[in-house]
């Protein structure tokens, strides 16, 4: 889960002159993944490595390696179900639970 | 002294043959009355040839000042003219323009908004667009209207700011006068070549242009505008003195005519200062003290040089050639009396200022209706105030 750092932002003078943001990717510091209530839950014996997950998900917060799924970046993540829904296998391979529960299943 | 042409030209023409000589990489327009022939007669030499530039004609003000506000930040010297209802509806855009820090310039010609309906001059449409972060630059003539588009590039991407030339509209853009041209030469190599430090299509160094900015960020970004709006007088009078140096007419923030010993004095802009300088000529041939103030930039307004400028007089009269619709007065007298509150705090010397508006819907404003205010002037001089904010030329 995303921590928000406490840093002291940065005053008027320090500032990229008219609302621009200097440097590219920087969507990646955004994290979203504190906005979500779900979460997909990676079934990998079900999946076919389609990657149809991968493209659609808004987030880019399907992790792979070598063309496969492998899991999914939950700092990005916002739980919107869209992989889930796109996924083509029968009975899906992919989970959508509780972010509460699977929190509370996490600290344990 | 450079070489120069004198030729006959309208304000419109004279502004279009500026931005000929501009060559900017994107024009994007809507045309409206008065201000039609600046992109007119510009589209002409886009399709004669004359200039490299891509232009985009598009279906409302709003979109053009859009194409404008994505021209500029993908990296393009970007220029547009309007008018009146024309910039109201880019206003939404124009403060966009502002905040992303965008160099685009503008030829607006001036126009009395609706409504009613109306076709000729005020100032209302600068005005309703003061507060949008836009250098404004008035123009009294032809000639003014020339040398402030070519210097609005320079201080414009020197300030990163945009910059709005205004004319009087039909006064100006229609009327034909003398006019002292610059070779294409020294044109382009006094506004030079346009480097911007970021820009979109620069795929070295990426950016993001114009991210959401909530309460964590907007107001810095706010005070970074307030910041460049008055750290951009400098950057005018810079630009004047090179333009003044190279090609002998100056140019400052504000003209002082006829100053020197005034005690009373007119503060006007656009074509009525000229107006003015005629009547002065006369009054002071028969011993009356009378000077000018002619406000050249109203955005960013020159508070502390203005108000050391009217320092010694006795009694000042603003022409507003708009209403503010305040219930109070004028939006030059309103922001003259701030500038000379604020003096008047530290010298102690208050002083009478009165408003005229005047001129509204293009209603002539004449020699003896100017003469009508000096004369005003000399009875406040004496104490004798008459009302603080009059119609002029207004039927009762
Ligand atoms: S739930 Fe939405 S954001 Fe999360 S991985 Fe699936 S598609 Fe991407
Ligand atoms: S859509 Fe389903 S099957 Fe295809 S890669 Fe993603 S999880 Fe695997």
């Amino acid at each position: 889960m995303a921590t928000q750092k406490k840093v002291k932002k940065p005053g008027w003078k320090e500032l990229p002159e008219g609302d621009l943001i200097i440097g590219g990717g920087t969507a990646f510091e955004f994290k979203t993944g504190d906005w979500r209530s779900r979460r997909p839950v990676f079934l990998k014996d079900k999946c076919i490595h389609c990657l149809t997950c991968w493209a659609y998900c808004p987030d880019s917060a399907i992790i792979t390696a070598d063309g496969k799924v492998v899991g999914y970046d939950y700092e990005h993540c916002k739980g919107c179900g869209i992989c889930y829904h796109e996924c083509p296998v029968k009975g899906k391979a992919i989970m959508m639970v509780s972010e509460k529960e699977a929190k509370a299943k996490e600290k344990k | 002294m450079a070489n120069s042409n004198i030729v006959a030209r309208t304000g419109n023409e004279a502004m279009a043959e500026a931005m000929r000589q501009i060559n900017p990489d994107v024009v994007a327009a809507y045309p409206i009355t008065p201000a039609t022939e600046v992109v007119q007669i510009f589209a002409g030499y886009v399709a004669d040839g004359l200039v490299d530039t891509e232009f985009v004609p598009v279906e409302s003000e709003h979109s053009a000042m859009s194409a404008c506000i994505g021209s500029s930040s993908a990296g393009g010297r970007t220029m547009t003219g309007t008018s009146s209802q024309g910039l109201a509806l880019m206003a939404e855009m124009l403060y966009i323009a502002a905040g992303l820090r965008l160099p685009i310039i503008m030829a607006d010609v001036n126009r009395a908004l609706s409504s009613p309906i109306n076709i000729h001059c005020d100032h209302s449409d600068t005005m309703m667009v003061r507060d949008s972060g836009w250098i404004q630059i008035f123009s009294e003539n032809c000639q003014e209207a020339y040398d402030n588009m070519l210097q609005a590039v320079r201080i414009a991407e020197k300030a990163r700011l945009p910059v709005m030339v205004t004319t009087d509209g039909f006064i100006i853009s229609h009327g034909m006068e003398r006019l002292e041209i610059l070779s294409d030469a020294d044109a382009k190599s006094f506004v030079g070549a346009y480097k911007p430090e970021n820009y979109l299509l620069n795929f070295e160094k990426l950016i993001t242009v114009g991210a959401l900015d909530l309460q964590d960020y907007y107001f810095e970004h706010r005070r970074q505008l307030a910041e460049a709006m008055k750290t951009s007088k400098q950057v005018i009078l810079d630009v004047a003195k090179e333009f003044g140096t190279k090609f002998g007419r100056t140019y400052g923030l504000f003209e002082q005519y006829k100053m020197d010993g005034a005690e009373i004095a007119i503060v006007a802009m656009g074509s009525t200062a000229g107006t003015a300088k005629v009547v002065i000529d006369g009054l002071r041939s028969k011993g009356l003290k009378a000077g000018l103030i002619k406000p050249r930039v109203f955005r960013p307004f020159p508070k502390e040089e203005l108000a050391d400028s009217l320092k010694g007089l006795k009694a000042v009269a603003v022409m507003d050639r708009s209403d503010a619709m305040n219930a109070q007065e004028g939006p030059l007298a309103v922001e003259v009396k701030a500038a000379l509150f604020d003096a008047s705090a530290s010298s102690g010397a208050n002083k009478t200022v009165l408003d005229y508006i005047y001129g509204l819907g293009g209603r002539e404003i004449k020699p003896e209706d100017i003469e009508h205010v000096y004369n005003d002037l000399s009875e406040a001089a004496k104490g004798k105030a008459k009302q603080k904010v009059t119609y002029l030329g207004v039927r009762e």
